[in-house]
């Protein structure tokens, strides 16, 4: 095993954040209890909601099967402890649009059953790749670094690609999230071996494993497990502490010196990249039959009496949690589930706690900032942003709703970081005004499709309209032509076939 | 932001005070006065806020810019005509803060050289040692500045003197040669005497914006590229006939512009190799006027010029987009 290295490609922009996790990262991880109810979202993942496939009423043991997500985008979802089902109804969660969304309740009966696992299993490294793949289908996985990708379909995609790097995400740069640092230190084994499986489900060479230079104790950890393991494939590298290093494509970047395609994924250019967390849920249910029902999520921010990294159940109310952790300062205010970059506000601490959520970050009334004020060019945005955009350029068009020009500017490829409004000196909220933007484009560019196929059909019917009139005229002339010119010869069979007839009766 | 720009103008502030007296103060006053008052009475007829448009200091960088244009001896009309044009037509009418394109304190400047040629260029003689020039007290500048005429005893020529960019202009054009014209004691080291002082404190200023990275550096070091780089190379084909780059760079407003004039982010360019390709253009163009054209300074022209530019400048030094691929491999 190779020392880290730092050998890496620039990055352009980017901001060094203060990190706010020491206070997170003093005591080591706790388990939450099991609730009294686990309020499971039937769409926890990118792609189409899962269907559950139990009813109201039924047992459920831990680990079993309640919606399946066959034959489409998603990822199946597992009861997170034994208990009954007593509700499939919307409820609050933390989703970026709206606010309620369909859940399956359960109503736990506190001795946490499992189902009972299959006697033997043959070792991962000696089943064929593709059973691999297939059996990750079944274990619910998605990616845990906030984006829930299905990881199994990512998998299968990747394989369709030339693959050179596996690289494992456990950067972690935004401020206040510690979540993957604690993993790394408490189950360095689970993310080395996790690590192994991938290599072989993806016949792979190398794995870089890149962590943030201000994570001594997970680098130390996790060098020690490699120096055990003797794999050489797995190389530690070390990225250094800025905001947002830790995006999917700046780690492309920052590691293989590869720029990612726009519009296209990290796999064009060879990559596969995964969080360790999605990692170790991979271990988990490959070498322990464990499907993802519990997550770890840093419960921080100057709002709860003691910040702590916790192991919860899926499902578990974000209530729970904190009270679990000592409750609520006198001073907390806002409520953000996610990081203070990338997160999102809810007003309702009823919202479970998903396989999304990797921090639940509760803060005092934030400082006002100044009033909004006109943009002066002053090029700050340009000089932070890791896409190399130019958001002033950006915010122009989004208010001027200027589509080819949002396009021009590259407005689909900001990874929404929210540097730039840090760098604002203007206050100008630009992250929010790019999303609005985002959503405009796309329902313009929607509309449009309709609009193309309505015009499409439309002309069509034209045509058959069209058509069928040509024929039936030609058809006309056809039969008025032969009636010319066989005319009165026909004319008097006719007569004649008549006077047989009359003649007949 | 425009706050700071203030501070580093004040050492070149002082130093302007010292060699060419106090009428300077005054013109910053009547300066101040007119862009505010400009400025405020356009918020209140676009139905905003007057204070907030005020809070952030933009009119009073644009009225010590122009201050800073004009000799020290101005009457107040001058000054005011500049001041309300650069403010309600240059800025407001084109849309308020971040959305002018011209350079509001460079239009006012503009306007006054034209409209009021004769007070755009009474420049007074600075204080030199032991030189007999008339230096007005306090009183009779601000008497001039109120009312526009002199005290009795004095007239216009005794008191004014011409530039050295002006007298070297004149000068090469009736050929008289760069060193004999640098051996009149109205020249300093580099420059003219008193001028390049206050060229050193506007860089002093300069320098402390850049560390402070208020402003960013390709601006400044194109406008010092173009400028004198073609006035090298004159310098180095015929000595006689043209002026050192030593001397464009300590004389007239050169230094100013370079840091506080052309680093206007609003009507500058924004991309680092736009704001570089920017600032070589309004050096080129200072060169080019103060070389062959009419006026004895091209600064105010040549950013005005380029203002018209910027957009151009901007679309086609877009920065390359991470993943895009890179223009001209299309």
């Amino acid at each position: 095993m190779s020392a880290p290295t730092y050998d890496l490609g620039k990055l352009h922009g980017g901001l060094r954040l203060p990190g706010h996790k020491s206070a997170s990262t003093a005591q080591p991880i706790r388990t939450v209890p099991i609730p009294e109810r686990l309020i499971l979202p039937i769409t926890q993942h990118v792609g189409d909601p899962a269907q559950p496939v139990v009813g109201i009423g039924e047992r459920v043991l831990k680990g079993q099967l309640i919606a399946t997500s066959e034959g489409s985008l998603g990822a199946p979802i597992h009861a997170s402890s034994s208990g009954r089902i007593v509700a499939i109804e919307p409820w609050p969660v933390s989703r970026r649009h709206g606010d309620n969304a369909p859940c399956i309740i359960i109503e736990c009966d506190g001795e946490d059953r499992a189902v009972k696992t299959v006697e033997s299993q043959p070792l991962f490294d000696q089943l064929p790749p593709e059973v691999l793949l297939h059996q990750i289908l079944r274990g619910g996985i998605v990616g845990l670094g906030g984006a829930v990708f299905p990881t199994a379909q990512k998998l299968m995609q990747a394989r369709t690609c030339k693959l050179d790097y596996l690289i494992l995400n456990g950067v972690e740069c935004e401020p206040y999230i510690s979540c993957d640092d604690v993993l790394m230190r408490e189950h360095a084994v689970e993310v080395a071996v996790g690590a192994q499986i991938l290599m072989h489900a993806l016949q792979l060479e190398t794995c870089y494993i890149a962590i943030e230079s201000d994570k001594p104790e997970a680098i130390h950890r996790l060098a020690e497990v490699m120096g055990e393991l003797d794999d050489d494939r797995l190389v530690l590298k070390l990225v250094p502490t800025i905001y947002p290093s830790g995006g999917e494509n700046q780690l492309v970047q920052l590691l293989a010196n590869r720029e990612v395609p726009s519009g296209r994924l990290p796999t064009d250019v060879g990559c596969l990249v995964q969080n360790v967390g999605t990692v170790v849920a991979i271990h988990d249910w490959i070498i322990n039959n464990e499907p993802l029902v519990s997550r770890i999520t840093t419960v921080t921010g100057d709002g709860v009496a003691v910040p702590t990294n916790v192991r919860a159940r899926i499902g578990t109310p974000v209530a729970d949690i904190i009270e679990f952790v000592g409750g609520y300062t006198d001073v907390a205010e806002q409520l953000i589930i996610g990081g203070p970059m990338t997160g999102k506000s809810v007003s309702d601490d009823r919202v479970p706690l998903v396989k999304a959520t990797n921090c639940i970050l509760v803060l005092s009334a934030s400082p006002t900032t100044g009033p909004e004020l006109a943009c002066i060019r002053c090029g700050d945005c340009y000089s932070v942003c890791p896409v190399q955009l130019l958001p002033q350029q950006l915010f122009w068009y989004a208010c001027a709703d200027d589509e080819k020009g949002l396009r021009r500017y590259g407005l689909t490829d900001c990874i929404e970081c929210g540097c730039c409004d840090l760098a604002c000196p203007c206050n100008i909220p630009l992250t929010a005004n790019f999303r609005r933007a985002k959503g405009r484009m796309q329902k313009m560019a929607s509309e449009k499709t309709r609009a193309e196929r309505a015009r499409r059909r439309f002309e069509a019917r034209n045509e058959r309209l069209k058509r069928e009139q040509h024929a039936r005229s030609e058809e006309l002339g056809r039969q008025k032509e032969s009636a010319r010119t066989a005319g009165p010869a026909a004319i008097a069979e006719i007569l004649k076939r008549k006077q047989d007839k009359t003649e007949a009766e | 932001m425009m706050r700071q720009v203030l501070y580093a103008l004040m050492p070149a502030a002082l130093a302007h005070v010292w060699y060419f007296g106090p009428g300077f103060i005054f013109n910053l006053i009547v300066a101040s006065l007119f862009c505010v008052a400009g400025e405020a009475l356009m918020m209140r007829v676009r139905n905003r806020a007057a204070k907030s448009a005020l809070a952030d200091y933009s009119a009073i960088v644009t009225a010590a810019l122009i201050a800073f244009a004009l000799p020290s001896l101005t009457p107040w009309w001058v000054t005011a005509t500049g001041s309300l044009f650069a403010v309600v037509v240059a800025k407001h009418l084109y849309g308020g803060l971040g959305f002018n394109v011209f350079n509001p304190a460079m239009v006012g400047y503009v306007v006054i050289l034209i409209a009021f040629p004769l007070h755009a260029n009474l420049w007074v003689a600075p204080r030199m040692g032991d030189i007999d020039y008339q230096f007005l007290t306090i009183l009779q500048t601000l008497t001039y500045t109120l009312t526009g005429s002199l005290p009795d005893a004095l007239s216009f020529d005794a008191v004014s003197r011409a530039t050295p960019l002006d007298s070297m202009q004149s000068g090469l054009r009736n050929l008289l040669t760069y060193a004999e014209l640098r051996a009149n004691p109205m020249m300093g080291d580099f420059g003219g005497h008193g001028w390049e002082w206050i060229g050193n404190f506007v860089a002093l200023g300069g320098f402390w914006l850049l560390i402070k990275k208020i402003i960013s550096w390709q601006i400044p070091l194109g406008v010092f590229a173009g400028l004198l780089i073609p006035a090298g190379l004159m310098y180095a084909i015929d000595p006689g006939t043209h002026a050192s780059p030593g001397f464009h760079l300590f004389s007239g407003a050169t230094i100013l512009c370079a840091f506080f004039i052309a680093t206007d982010p609003v009507s500058a360019a924004t991309s680092p190799k736009g704001r570089f390709i920017y600032g070589v253009g309004t050096g080129l163009l200072v060169y080019a006027i103060r070389r062959w054209g009419s006026y004895a300074d091209g600064v105010a022209f040549a950013v005005l010029l380029m203002n018209m530019a910027s957009p151009a400048i901007d679309y086609m030094t877009r920065p390359h987009i991470v993943g895009h691929a890179r223009r001209g491999n299309e």
